[in-house]
């Protein structure tokens, strides 16, 4: 009895300590990531290099430009996403009838996923800078982004829908309310929270993608104009990164951008849960 | 009296399965109909095709008639959005949207296209005194009417309901979930509804059926079994079935 207790209780306090120790290492590992980028960036976070551009006769640097795209593609993508994914969602959830189809497009949407964002890049540059010739630049960058963020988009919405009670709808048809009208007063407004939050994310993926754009954004480190920049090579500040990082040697700029993106990232992901929170005690 | 919905040989089939059989009944105007029977003998599935409500589910099918001032309201021509609207319903569970009470009550008269303000203002003022709600929501119409007790918001859907002045009201064992004060409002409310609507209510509860109800059906595994008087057939029920049921003897 008292051998076993013993064993037991080393046993356990084995396992524990593992445990710990995998935690441990899980939040040493980040917050050194975390350190060593602010370490490396912050000083290196100069205005001039904020606002200005890059220009090799004037030996500068700048990634306002890089900054500017990014907003760009957040724009572009954003617009043409959201109507096609909420819509979409709102197909599958409140009209589809088929559960078999419904079954058949949420499995297609799970397995866009979780492809690898290098093959957008890849499908992207074939379809909408060779074949439909938009050349590398923001729209051709946009639309990959779409097609990458709209199953993001749709799942989130449709999970966001399914949260709303039937009672509601069922409230709102025996009023004689039509079914289009059901969903704008009732369903949405009981869902906007989730569809906002999936937004967030999803501006969170675009504002981090960095594979699907090399192709399709292109590598252009000048400040142009909206209209310009659609058809205009333009690096967004990821890819800005992977330019000076890789190719220009630039190290410092590279941590730079890299701290600039970790706070984005950061601001993203609590606006998500913020809007969230807010939203839905509303 | 003529009856103001007449079902003919109404059937209806989730699937491969039939939950009603072949139903005949007369619903007369201004009265309240009880139907009663046993849980799953088809009573709220009943209720449900008067309304069309069962048309939310895929794989329902019905035939048969449903004439509501002799219109077959399962003729394709009909427009299930006007049925719905002159034939109203309130659910088993209070089922308020997540809005101001005002904005509740105002949700029918403003999807029927009522925009002025002043007649919203009436509207919403006489239908929650029709569902004797007013006094206690006149002060606070702009807060959630998720803040509700459950009896006040069973009340607050009746109210929502009254709003688009149907000629039915449809209950769904409206009061199950209700307290016996709450519950007692209600059914003196239905009583006093009964001048100017038609009241078809679903209950479990034989009492209240006995108390308030001008007519009562009994449903049995998806047949009518019985449709009369209510004193009648609580006193008096002509098949043995019917007896048995409100006798306490099954169900």
């Amino acid at each position: 009895m008292e051998k076993l207790s013993s064993r037991r209780l080393f046993y356990d306090r084995t396992m524990r300590t593992l445990l710990w120790l995998a935690g441990g290492l899980t939040c040493a590992l980040l917050a050194f990531m975390i350190g060593y980028i602010f370490f490396r960036g912050v000083p290196n976070l100069t205005w001039p290099l904020l606002s200005g551009q890059t220009s090799y006769l004037k030996n500068t640097i700048g990634i306002l430009p890089n900054i500017v795209n990014t907003l760009y593609i957040i724009l572009v993508a954003m617009v043409l996403v959201l109507p096609i994914g909420v819509g979409a969602a709102i197909y599958l959830t409140e009209y589809a009838t088929s559960h078999r189809l419904v079954g058949i497009i949420e499995f297609a949407t799970e397995s866009l996923a979780g492809i690898p964002s290098i093959i957008y890049g890849l499908v992207g540059m074939l379809i909408f800078v060779q074949f439909m010739n938009l050349q590398n630049g923001i729209l051709a960058g946009g639309l990959t982004l779409v097609i990458m963020i709209l199953p993001t988009i749709v799942r989130t919405t449709q999970e966001s829908l399914k949260t709303v009670p039937q009672s509601y709808r069922e409230g709102a048809l025996a009023l004689g309310s039509g079914k289009w009208h059901m969903v704008r007063t009732v369903v949405l407004p009981g869902a906007v929270d989730g569809i906002v939050t999936g937004c967030i994310l999803a501006v969170g993926r675009i504002v981090g993608e960095s594979a699907a754009l090399l192709y399709t954004a292109g590598f252009g480190l000048v400040l142009n104009d909206f209209a310009t920049a659609l058809h205009s090579s333009s690096a967004t500040l990821t890819v800005a990164l992977y330019i000076y990082a890789n190719e220009r040697g630039e190290t410092a700029v590279a941590f730079a951008i890299a701290t600039i993106l970790l706070l984005l990232t950061l601001a993203i992901n609590l606006a998500a849960g913020f809007a969230g929170r807010r939203l839905k005690k509303q | 009296m003529d009856p103001i919905l007449s079902v003919k040989d109404l059937n209806l089939w989730y699937g491969d399965h039939q939950a009603l059989r072949s139903i005949n009944v007369n619903i007369p105007a201004n009265q309240i109909t009880a139907l009663i029977g046993p849980s799953g003998c088809g009573k709220s599935t009943f209720l449900k095709t008067l309304n069309r409500m069962n048309d939310l589910i895929p794989s329902v099918r019905i035939t048969g008639e449903v004439n509501f001032r002799d219109q077959n309201i399962y003729d394709p021509s009909v427009d299930v959005t006007g049925l719905r609207r002159q034939i109203g319903m309130v659910f088993q569970k209070a089922n308020p949207f997540p809005m101001s009470i005002y904005d509740n009550v105002a949700y029918g008269p403003r999807t029927h296209g009522v925009r002025n303000r002043a007649k919203l203002d009436e509207i919403v003022e006489t239908s929650l005194q029709s569902a004797a709600i007013w006094d206690e929501v006149k002060d606070r119409l702009k807060t959630s009417a998720l803040g509700l007790s459950g009896g006040q918001q069973q009340r607050l859907c009746i109210a929502r309901a009254l709003a688009v002045e149907p000629e039915v009201l449809l209950m769904d064992e409206s009061t199950s979930a209700l307290d016996p004060i709450s519950t007692s409002k209600i059914e003196d409310l239905a009583a006093e509804l009964k001048s100017r609507y038609t009241v078809v209510m679903v209950t479990h509860n034989m009492q209240q059926a006995a108390r308030i109800s001008d007519k009562t059906a009994f449903f049995l595994l998806g047949e009518l079994v019985e449709f009369g008087g209510t004193e009648q057939m609580f006193s008096d029920p002509t098949d043995k079935r019917t007896e048995d049921y409100i006798t306490g003897r099954f169900g």
